[in-house]
């Protein structure tokens, strides 16, 4: 089993979800695609997505929600 | 001057601009700042500065707590909200006042009645200043909006009483679109701004934005005659001038005076901006909101006039009388400020935040840079993109242009991407350079025309 990461492009604030009132776009443990949103960085007041650029089983976030994020940053992980 | 000493209460150019117009004036200046901005230029200009707290602007520039603590702690007799962030809130205008300080700018009452546009709507109409067509304050029922329309006719804008920034409208051109857009609106409404209140307006098809710049001392208000800004790009200013050089001589006077009016009748005190709608084709004005602050252009105002804006509103608020009358305010030639941005407009204006490397900044005769940046500083991300403002004043609104352009070629920021090149492209086009365009025209423009400028400057460069 191999581990492999999603980084940030961008430097920014890192959110969970859409909205405090949506559910996270992916629950922790869960599978992810390729192309999958996994976020939003805001980056100076506008919102980007962050979709997956890998796909695999058992996302594990490494950012909480909220948080600062650097470009490069490995926002989370996933096992394949 | 009853002020003293001063905490500013906001970042970036702004902050820059209030601690030199404070120094001025020999106040002290103390300067907030977030954990992601300790080596911004207005700290390092300030005599002290207080970390409040995280980068995000809820944990730091939008904590009123923590700001009235810092400003307590610094022992300063006046708080200057900047624009943005606690700028247009009355419950901050309020705490300042309550925790024995000045708040440089109107009184958090005159915020709120100002603040919501359905209530300011009310206040213009009866100060005699003409609304744009539509309902008389908000509309509650499917069958009121209908008798407003069978009234002004389409297309109609369904606004949201609480929203703003171009939040929460919607254009219906028929009835049907009336009928199921209506009740969505309302539901939509009551979701993002938890008020479910509605207003309509008619839509002017091509408009001009054009806004009176006012000051007052709570009893006495003069005006500093208009901007012009009608280069928007989602409903953001890039570019503005003053004064609004197609406005007939009569239109201006009773513009001018109607932004007077309405500030009297709400004893206004501070800088202010009455923002209107000019159709064209009409000749005719309409009021749309107040700007109850500073604004980010006021820098074309203060080139010509002549008046420093923000240490009037110093003045002001230390409890002195308008130093200006009316007829002391004249209009000098013709200014124009870009707004440079950290964006990339090659790239449908992805931010661009990053380390500033080599900074060229054009001087000479009529020629302005407002700005934060200095060689090595990092425009953190968590902010808004605005870099500085280039502002360019000559005789005519001809060798305005002729200057811009000159100043902007001059205008060397590197190590990020900037809005520099919208801009050279802007000054050489012709509808701008005739000035003819509307408040949509930037948009339309962006997707048929900018994709040429810029390979072109890049291939130059």
């Amino acid at each position: 089993m191999t581990k492999l990461e999603i980084r940030s492009p961008l430097p920014g604030t890192f959110y969970r979800a859409s909205s405090p009132e949506t559910p996270p776009f992916k629950a922790d443990g869960t599978a992810v695609a390729t192309g999958d949103v996994i976020g939003l960085i805001e980056v100076m007041k506008t919102f980007q997505e962050i979709a997956s650029d890998v796909s695999g089983a058992n996302i594990r976030y490494l950012v909480d929600n909220e948080e600062p994020v650097m470009a490069g940053q490995v926002i989370a992980e996933v096992e394949q | 001057m009853t002020i003293q000493s001063v905490l500013v209460a906001n970042r970036g150019e702004i902050a820059v601009r209030i601690i030199r117009a404070a120094k001025a004036l020999g106040i002290r200046t103390v300067q907030v700042y977030s954990a992601a901005d300790g080596d911004m230029l207005a700290v390092r200009l300030a005599d002290e500065a207080i970390n409040i707290g995280s980068p995000a602007p809820k944990k730091s520039y939008l904590n009123i707590e923590a700001v009235i603590d810092a400003a307590k702690a610094a022992g300063v007799d006046a708080v200057h909200p900047g624009y943005g962030f606690l700028s247009e809130n009355g419950d901050f205008a309020d705490a300042v006042v309550a925790a024995g300080m000045i708040f440089i700018g109107p009184s958090g009452d005159a915020i709120r009645l100002l603040g919501d546009k359905v209530a300011a709507r009310s206040v213009a109409a009866s100060a005699g200043v003409p609304t744009v067509p539509g309902s008389d304050g908000r509309v509650d029922t499917l069958e009121a909006a209908r008798a407003v329309v069978e009234k002004t006719g389409f297309p109609m804008m369904i606004k949201a009483a609480a929203g703003g920034g171009g939040r929460g409208i919607r254009i219906v051109q028929t009835l049907a679109d009336l009928e199921q857009q209506f009740p969505q609106a309302s539901a939509e409404a009551a979701a993002a701004f938890g008020d479910g209140g509605l207003y309509l307006e008619k839509v002017i098809t091509r408009a001009r934005h054009v806004e009176v710049q006012i000051l007052g001392d709570g009893e006495n208000v003069v005006h500093c005659f208009e901007r012009e800004c009608s280069l928007q790009r989602r409903r953001q200013k890039v570019w503005e001038e003053a004064p609004a050089f197609l406005l007939p001589a009569d239109i201006r006077e009773k513009l001018c005076a109607s932004a007077v009016a309405l500030a009297r009748a709400v004893k206004y005190r501070g800088a202010g901006t009455v923002e209107y709608l000019y159709d064209e084709d009409a000749g005719a004005f309409y009021f749309i909101e107040v700007n109850t602050r500073i604004q980010v252009e006021h820098p074309v105002t203060e080139m010509i006039t002549g008046i420093d804006l923000v240490q009037e509103m110093f003045r002001v608020a230390g409890g002195a009388a308008l130093s200006i009358r009316q007829e002391d305010v004249r209009v000098s030639g013709h200014a124009i400020e870009c707004r440079i941005n950290a964006e990339d407009p090659a790239r449908g204006f992805m931010p661009a935040p990053g380390r500033i490397g080599t900074l060229e900044i054009p001087e000479g005769e009529g020629v302005r840079f407002d700005t934060m940046l200095y060689e090595g500083y990092t425009v953190p991300p968590f902010y808004d993109s605005l870099l500085g403002k280039l502002i360019v004043h000559a005789d005519t609104r001809e060798a305005c242009l002729d200057r811009l352009k000159t100043a902007l070629e001059g205008l060397k920021v590197e190590g990020l991407a900037t809005t520099i090149p919208l801009h050279l492209a802007l000054v050489d086009d012709d509808n701008v350079r005739r000035g003819d365009y509307h408040t949509r025209f930037l948009e339309t423009w962006l997707e048929t025309h900018f994709a040429l400028p810029v390979t072109r400057k890049v291939e130059v460069a």
